[in-house]
């Protein structure tokens, strides 16, 4: 109906007034855009500046002399509190952490999420919606209880310790995921498999999973987004050497004397977001599709 | 010989509520058994609970002479075929038929055999290599199909495998399950809702509702001496006439009075009717109301009606008048005399005629 309409009133105006209307509409997204993206153009360039020139010049000039000082800096010598290293052991440290946490916590949504829609049992609705309920605890109420279980299992201060508290609070999410993926898919196909001969962790293996590409991806960028990202847990639970590239850019840029180095600050903070970027350009187009994906048809 | 398959007097329940209620059924190695009755009556349930993919809340279920009421769908030498068709999405035609082989750990050398065999059967060589999404209605009903003739299983289920197609592909699907049927001398039982589905395809049905049998009989059984008027009415098209009728004993047999709109009633003797109430239901088929002239025998009786409708369908037309305040639809010739608004001479042919009482619908001869 409002298709309808709309083209109706398009049809009425003049050829000018359309050609107008578009280019404003135009205008419009290019200078939204250019507001999005002048921070990472002020980032870029600032960290590609000396000192100097960053004192001298204006903010958002380009540099005059490119130098990649400030990088090299922020990888391996700027100094977080006593350390002088960069951030290259703290990105080692965050890349250890999210890889497992991000596998582990994919492979127990997908786990739950196939039993809460394909194996239905007693309780399954009031289990979910537990599980979802943890979503949406604020993390700073569980610091407290979290890190006492840490010590109990004697893993505070550690990277499965990191890894440990990534998965418990990635569980909610991933099994929302998978779960709403899985309940379109109709229980037949469990029911062939099972007369087939095929067990539960066969059926999953053999049947779910492999259908699951477009939710696994959702899943991997949503989690790895999230715990690379993750700043409180990592400040709360880790020690000097656990600490994940986050935590190590914040003692970067708040414990420097003297000079603020700007550039390598800069260098600093892009390094740090380069990972999560990276995963979503190169599966970023399966995100999309993962979202709006609904049944799998077959 | 043992039966192939026995359900003796199944209960299921889910909480409270009764599902299917005291079900027993029996059929001989070789039966096509048809479990038809409308949406929501338990038929599915009841297959479901013979493949074992359904607890059952009371009863047993044998199948080849062993009690498989406890064991699991895939212990009990059975396959399935499903409305969906439930291929594997991700496998190819190949590796759907094999799946089954495979997880039992058959040798590769054999799966390929029977893979073959059954492909050449079903006719679906070219498709091996392709997946599910690729075929069409018709191709992927067939790969089903496979899937389940591989197993060379002691007893099919088939749960609506036909109402997905379309019309004219229904109809094929249905010769050649009827086909396979034949050629496999296997036992088949089969869900619908689609009453010519049943007759057609059974050796033996049985008609439910409620979670409740109304009949179990041969075809032939089921259509000529329907158990009650749920079954006459189900079993069909166009539906058995149930006219409102009195009785009263005659010299031999009884005379049957039957109430004419704007007219004297009409009247119908049989001669073999013995001891039937006052107000009965007389259950005639379409094809046993004929123009008069066309049929002969003792139990052929003339009438006259007033054609209400005349609906031509190719091969025969189906005339709709009102009898004791019902409609009755006779199936006459094509070339039928038979206009709307006119009064036509009927034959009632009362060889088959089937009596129920009028309140509990029970059949009476």
């Amino acid at each position: 109906m409002t298709d309808i309409s709309a083209r109706t009133r398009a049809n009425q105006q003049s050829p000018t007034a359309r050609i107008a209307l578009r280019w404003g509409l135009y205008a419009i997204l290019f200078i939204f855009a250019l507001y999005y993206l002048m921070p990472l153009f002020v980032m870029l360039t600032t960290s590609l500046k000396s000192l100097e020139e960053i004192r001298t010049g204006s903010l958002v000039a380009l540099p005059r002399s490119v130098t990649f000082e400030a990088w090299a800096t922020a990888w391996s010598g700027a100094c977080t509190g006593i350390k002088c290293e960069g951030l290259q052991p703290y990105f080692w440290n965050s890349v250890l952490l999210a890889v497992p946490a991000v596998l582990i916590s994919t492979l127990i949504g997908a786990m739950n999420g196939y039993v809460i829609a394909q194996w239905r049992f007693k309780g399954a609705n009031l289990i979910f919606s537990l599980m979802l309920f943890g979503c949406f605890i604020p993390f700073q109420v569980v610091l407290l209880p979290m890190a006492r279980t840490l010590g109990f299992l004697n893993i505070a201060g550690t990277i499965p310790g990191l890894i440990f508290v990534h998965v418990i609070y990635g569980i909610g999410f991933t099994t929302l995921f998978f779960r709403n993926y899985y309940v379109t898919i109709p229980s037949d196909l469990v029911k062939a498999a099972k007369i087939d001969g095929a067990g539960f962790f066969r059926i999953f293996w053999s049947i779910f999973l492999p259908l699951s590409l477009p939710i696994v991806v959702v899943t991997v960028i949503w989690q790895f987004t999230q715990i690379w990202n993750d700043f409180l847990f990592g400040v709360s639970f880790s020690q000097a050497g656990t600490q994940p590239i986050t935590v190590a850019l914040n003692n970067i840029v708040n414990s420097t004397t003297g000079v603020k180095e700007y550039n390598v600050d800069m260098a600093a903070a892009i390094i740090a977001a380069l990972p999560t970027l990276f995963v979503y350009v190169v599966a970023g187009k399966y995100f999309i599709r993962g979202l709006t994906a609904g049944s799998v048809k077959g | 010989m043992a039966p192939i398959l026995d359900v003796q007097g199944l209960f299921k329940n889910y909480g409270t509520t009764e599902i299917l209620k005291d079900i027993n059924v029996s059929i001989d190695k070789g039966d096509f058994l048809v479990l038809v009755g409308p949406s929501g009556c338990g038929k599915s349930t009841l297959l479901n609970c013979i493949a074992g993919l359904e607890p059952i809340s009371g009863g047993a279920i044998r199948i080849g002479d062993q009690d498989m009421t406890h064991v699991s769908p895939k212990d009990r030498n059975i396959a399935m075929v499903f409305q969906s068709y439930a291929l594997y999405p991700t496998m190819t035609v190949a590796k759907n038929i094999t799946f089954g082989m495979q997880v039992r750990g058959v040798d590769k050398a054999t799966q390929a055999t029977k893979l073959a065999e059954v492909a050449k059967q079903l006719q679906i060589e070219a498709l091996l290599q392709r997946r599910p999404g690729q075929l069409s209605g018709g191709q992927r009903q067939r790969v089903a199909m496979g899937r389940a003739l591989v197993r060379d299983p002691q007893l099919f289920l088939f749960d609506e495998p036909l109402s997905n197609l379309d019309a004219k592909l229904r109809v094929e699907m249905r010769t050649e399950i009827k086909r396979l049927h034949q050629d496999l001398g296997a036992s088949m039982v089969y869900v619908t809702h689609d009453q010519i589905e049943a007759m057609t395809l059974a050796t033996k049905i049985v008609v439910m509702k409620g979670g409740v049998i109304q009949q179990v009989g041969t075809p032939a059984e089921i259509y000529n001496r329907p158990a009650n008027t749920f079954v006459a009415d189900f079993m069909g098209s166009p539906a058995m006439n149930l006219i409102p009728a009195r009785t009263s004993a005659a010299a031999t047999g009884a005379r049957i009075e039957i109430a004419r709109a704007g007219a004297t009633p009409l009247i119908l003797h049989d001669p073999r009717a013995t001891g039937l109430p006052a107000d009965i239901l007389l259950g005639l088929r379409p094809e046993d109301i004929t123009e008069d002239g066309t049929r002969q025998g003792d139990l052929v009786q003339p009438g006259e009606c007033l054609v209400d409708v005349v609906e031509p369908a190719g091969a025969d037309t189906y005339v709709v008048s009102q009898l004791g305040g019902r409609r009755v639809t006779a199936r006459l010739g094509a070339d039928t005399r038979a206009r709307p608004g006119k009064p036509l001479a009927f034959s009632f042919d009362l060889t088959k005629v089937s009596y129920f009482a009028p309140q509990t619908g029970e059949r009476l001869n």
